[in-house]
């Protein structure tokens, strides 16, 4: 599947179904995150509920303590 | 000196009735660090009535890579942070009132802060989450705008929180983070800082001379060596149940912050203890019993450092100690009280 990410084309692999995959992709699952997935902010708990289709503009930020 | 802000008056959307409004504005900094510094440098030249900075740590040669108000002697003196900022910032612009506080920035002190003189914006320049919910209630409490901003490797972040209009750190976060995100693992560079002090200062100008309706509005992030750029709407994460910004706020963070005695620094092997009532230390007193012990003793107005059991121990006139080289809390307090006690 190939979806938008930051603003770039993403080829994920098969195994990235849902945002909670995508984040695990990414290696953000231990962070906190905020995600919008075609311009609606997904709540915490969706996560693993909420799939992914090609084409899919999505935005992840996320917090860090630095500074 | 009369043309000292002419460019910034020809900058229409501020103009001489924005440097008239800046000019009678205070804000609080919190922390001295890299974006503490950034931040700092940018008010005081722009020409604000009046900063606050408030550090607990000082100057250490690995600073100087970002932090763009200190210089090697800084770190040869081991000077505390607000008090070597306080110093170049007054030879920036002499005409600013800079307020430093050498201590933690902890629930007490921002109260004692707001009580005294209380500032109209609070700049996030910490290190840290714990710190940051404490802005964030403190924020909340005394309906003060706070600008949330941080970095680490090429990445950074900010956001503008206004009191009844924007989520809060809270609704963002819902739980405290757990260590990892701040420690510096990934080291940083100082375009990441400069960037988030662009994004801070810039909103915080807009504040300054109430000039609201420009606001971003946006969750902002970037990655200056991915050549990323992501910004997102966050309003609707504002929750009614919030503790901190909601219909029934019981603001949790500024009664937990009192247990707190002590805490690891992330990314600087370092325990910092603090004694649970504010109490001055005596420092050449202290000086002199340890010597009495045959420890070898340095010491500024400000602090006074030893080493002992191989670790390097610093004790700040306001009676906090830094243990340097372990990680491990009950160590630190072991030695502490061993030394100290």
């Amino acid at each position: 599947m190939e979806i938008i990410i930051n603003g770039d084309k993403i080829l994920l692999p098969e195994s990235v179904k849902t945002v909670s995959d995508l984040l695990s992709h990414f290696q953000l699952n231990n962070k906190i995150a905020i995600v919008e997935v075609n311009l609606n902010i997904i709540n915490k708990q969706d996560y693993e509920i909420t799939t992914l289709s090609n084409g899919d503009k999505v935005e992840i930020v996320h917090f860090v303590g630095g500074g | 000196m009369t043309d000292r802000y002419s460019r910034q008056e020809l900058f229409a959307p501020i103009g001489k009735e924005g440097q008239k409004k800046i000019a009678a504005k205070h804000v609080l900094i919190i922390g001295a660090g890299a974006l503490g510094t950034g931040n700092a440098e940018a008010f005081v030249r722009a020409g604000i009535g009046k900063i606050t900075i408030i550090d607990r740590d000082y100057v250490e040669w690995s600073n100087l890579q970002r932090q763009q108000l200190y210089s090697e002697e800084d770190a040869k003196e081991r000077l505390p942070k607000a008090i070597a900022a306080k110093q170049r910032l007054e030879r920036i612009n002499s005409n600013v009132v800079i307020e430093a506080i050498v201590g933690d920035a902890t629930a007490r002190e921002l109260q004692l802060i707001m009580e005294e003189n209380k500032p109209h914006l609070i700049i996030d320049a910490t290190d840290n989450f714990e710190t940051r919910m404490v802005i964030n209630d403190i924020s909340q409490k005394y309906r003060i705008p706070w600008i949330y901003g941080a970095c680490v490797g090429s990445y950074g972040i900010s956001y503008v929180i206004l009191p009844g209009k924007t989520p809060c750190l809270n609704c963002l976060l819902e739980t405290v983070p757990l260590g990892g995100l701040t420690c510096d693992t990934a080291g940083i560079i100082s375009p990441a800082v400069q960037m988030v002090v662009a994004y801070q200062v810039t909103e915080a100008l807009k504040i300054l001379v109430e000039d609201w309706k420009s606001l971003r509005n946006k969750l902002v992030s970037f990655d200056l060596w991915k050549n990323q750029h992501t910004a997102i709407r966050v309003d609707k994460v504002k929750k009614v149940t919030c503790p901190s910004c909601g219909e029934k706020p019981t603001y949790p963070y500024l009664s937990y912050d009192l247990q707190t005695k002590t805490a690891v620094l992330c990314g600087r092997d370092s325990v910092q203890i603090r004694p649970a009532v504010r109490q001055d230390r005596d420092l050449g007193e202290l000086a002199e019993l340890l010597a009495k012990q045959g420890i070898q003793v340095e010491k500024n107005p400000y602090l006074l450092s030893f080493t002992a059991d191989g670790h390097r121990l610093v004790v700040f006139k306001d009676g906090r100690v830094l243990v340097h080289g372990t990680k491990d809390m009950i160590e630190a307090k072991t030695l502490y009280n061993r030394y100290l006690g």
